[in-house]
């Protein structure tokens, strides 16, 4: 197989990643676009892991640990974005805005 | 080294090809539908056409892997978040935010980098999946003996670290931790 394939596939799914976690409010939607990046780059360990015939396969143990990683993130994610739903009620990322400058003008009425 | 032509592809590219448009019509969909619920799933439908490419990519273990946690635990634990913030279940409006032109051009331009790179860079490159190349490659008694050999430190630095994200996420999800 051309090593082209998964790789222009991954790249084409880490940037629809890119664009779910800038373009959505839902903060559990914006963790799935992060699931989607880490994903992607998965599939580049994977292949390359292959393509060079690593004999310690260091791209799929680093693949292994990439995935433990995102179950590890995905749970505290998961409690932080429950604690502020808890907290604040909502968990639209655009109106947590407690941290930003308060004399700010608002975004809505900037262009 | 020789790679053989683009076309006609092989068998097995014309499989991964298959699954890649699966893979990414489902992520499209992940990141524009506007059901919440359809969202999850659709990411199942990602996720495990992923699963057939590291498949097909003879990574065997780690396809088994990716079913279980992903498909298994991390579409479950999105579901459960979904339910716990009282998600609604029919059409939401309001799941994009303002700046969503915006993200689609960095996205857009994103994109239009990496596979720039990516196909210039890699044009050549071919790998032999053939029986006599993979046999036994990407399998459990592989990946086990280098991970419980080579990559050992790096592994129960891992199994710290999940026993640390299950502590903060226990701390994290206390009632009372708000009061104190």
């Amino acid at each position: 197989m051309h090593v082209a394939y998964p790789a222009v596939l991954a790249a084409l799914l880490f940037s629809v990643g890119v664009y779910g976690v800038l373009a959505r409010r839902n903060a559990i939607c914006v963790l799935m676009s992060v699931e989607l990046m880490l994903n992607a780059v998965n599939l580049n360990l994977v292949a390359f892991d292959v393509w060079l015939g690593d004999p310690l396969h260091a791209g799929q143990a680093l693949a292994l640990f990439v995935i433990t990683i995102a179950a590890a993130e995905i749970g505290l994610g998961l409690a932080i974005v429950l604690l502020v739903f808890r907290t604040r009620g909502t968990i639209a990322v655009d109106q947590l805005r407690e941290l930003g400058e308060q004399d700010a003008p608002d975004p809505a009425t900037r262009s | 080294m020789n790679a053989p032509a683009y076309l006609p592809p092989s068998g097995v590219e014309v499989l991964f090809l298959l699954l890649g448009v699966v893979a990414l019509a489902s992520a499209v969909l992940v990141v524009s539908t506007q059901h919440l619920v359809h969202a999850a799933l659709w990411l199942v439908v990602t996720l495990g056409a992923l699963a057939g490419c590291y498949l097909l990519l003879t990574a065997e273990f780690l396809a088994w892997v990716q079913v279980l946690i992903y498909v298994g635990a991390v579409v479950v634990l999105l579901l459960f978040g979904l339910m716990l913030t009282r998600a609604p279940i029919g059409r939401s409006t309001d799941l994009d935010s303002g700046n969503r032109w915006l993200a689609a051009a960095v996205a857009t331009a994103t994109g239009a980098v990496l596979v720039t790179v990516v196909v210039g860079g890699l044009r050549g490159a071919y790998v032999d999946l053939g029986p006599s190349a993979a046999a036994g490659a990407g399998g459990a008694p592989a990946l086990g003996d280098v991970v419980f050999r080579t990559w050992v430190l790096p592994f129960e630095a891992l199994s710290v670290l999940l026993l640390a994200a299950l502590v903060g996420a226990v701390v994290l999800s206390r009632r009372d931790s708000a009061e104190r």
